[in-house]
């Protein structure tokens, strides 16, 4: 059984009650086309488990396949330090088909932040050691494709479609009750 | 699943072809760790696929001053071709002829499905198997394994 070494803690970007029966950590990559079918999915389980559920983003940019996947993640995290990473994973994952630097400008000015600051921030890697961090810790967790799911800190092995992932939250639910 | 061969077994030796015009044989890594990963086939139809993602954390592995080899009963020219695709910075073996010999030797042969298991051997600086995994076939074992046994080694 693969389970998360590193749990979900407040450096964390998180969505939901940290205290909720389920917590839900997804390691993705704003560039991998599956992860993209896993966002209005994942948004979907939120909806559904509202309270009961806690869901955490962390990076995993496969870099070598994907180029502009670390740029990307590290333009999330940008956004985050200003308060806006939800907002800007949605639109990365929204806009996936345009990824590249123009679009990590326009979707910042559109968050009306600053892209001469992001562009900066590119330049100078700031943000490059946080997204490394989260590869680094997924890695050794047993991370083995984007996206990966971990349940209550175990690997989710199974598909990830809708209904797939509600039975096995719904059933770490069920356990976590008894 | 096959049995494959366990810690403190000598790691069989093999000479393979690594591209069309060159052989490499696991002795001629003496002196370092040593990761052999066995794998189904080339061309899995999924991103970040097994070779994908060893490939990213290659930096991680080299920490530790090993090398990874990538192996499956695929030909040379079939390994060029997957290699170049997914810009793999590490040897893919071609346990080619006679087909699946190697995987035979470390028990991690599928006579049924003519292919190997999803099988991992860290082998140390001596050529003897200090950790080995047989993940299900439909599984990518990821890299957590791996690190650790290798970390193992280094204490």
């Amino acid at each position: 059984m693969t389970m998360l070494k590193v749990p979900a803690g407040p450096e964390d970007h998180g969505q939901g009650d940290p205290n909720a029966g389920c917590t839900l950590v997804e390691y993705g990559d704003y560039e991998c086309p599956h992860c993209a079918r896993a966002h209005p999915i994942v948004k979907r389980l939120r909806k559904h488990f509202a309270k009961r559920l806690f869901f955490v983003f962390r990076n995993f940019p496969l870099g070598q396949m994907h180029p502009h996947a670390e740029s990307a993640a590290e333009t999330a995290e940008f956004a985050g330090t200003k308060g806006k990473f939800w907002e800007m994973h949605d639109l990365l994952f929204e806009n996936q088909d345009r990824l590249g630097n123009a679009l990590l400008r326009e979707l910042t000015a559109e968050l009306s932040l600053d892209p001469a600051e992001l562009l900066q921030a590119l330049e100078e890697r700031k943000y490059l050691a946080r997204v490394r961090a989260d590869f680094s810790g997924g890695v050794r967790s047993g991370v083995n494709g984007t996206p990966t799911f971990f349940i209550n800190g175990q690997r989710n092995d199974g598909s990830f479609d809708n209904q797939d992932l509600v039975e096995a939250i719904e059933r770490v639910l069920t356990a976590s009750r008894q | 699943m096959a049995t494959i061969l366990t810690p403190k077994t000598p790691a069989p030796e093999f000479t393979l072809r690594v591209t069309p015009d060159q052989k490499l044989s696991l002795s001629e890594l003496r002196g370092k760790p040593v990761i052999l990963a066995f794998y189904p086939a080339d061309w899995s139809p999924v991103c970040g696929d097994q070779m994908a993602l060893y490939n990213e954390i290659l930096p991680e592995f080299q920490k530790y001053g090993a090398e990874i080899l990538g192996i499956s009963v695929d030909g040379v020219w079939c390994h060029e071709a997957f290699s170049k695709d997914r810009h793999l910075h590490f040897p893919l073996l071609a346990d080619f002829e006679p087909k699946g010999e190697v995987a035979r030797a470390y028990g991690a042969y599928r006579a049924a499905d003519g292919i190997s298991e999803r099988a991992l051997f860290v082998i140390d600086k001596n050529g003897v198997i200090a950790w080995s995994y047989c993940s299900p076939i439909a599984v990518n074992p990821g890299a957590d394994g791996i690190l650790e046994a290798l970390e193992d080694l280094s204490k």
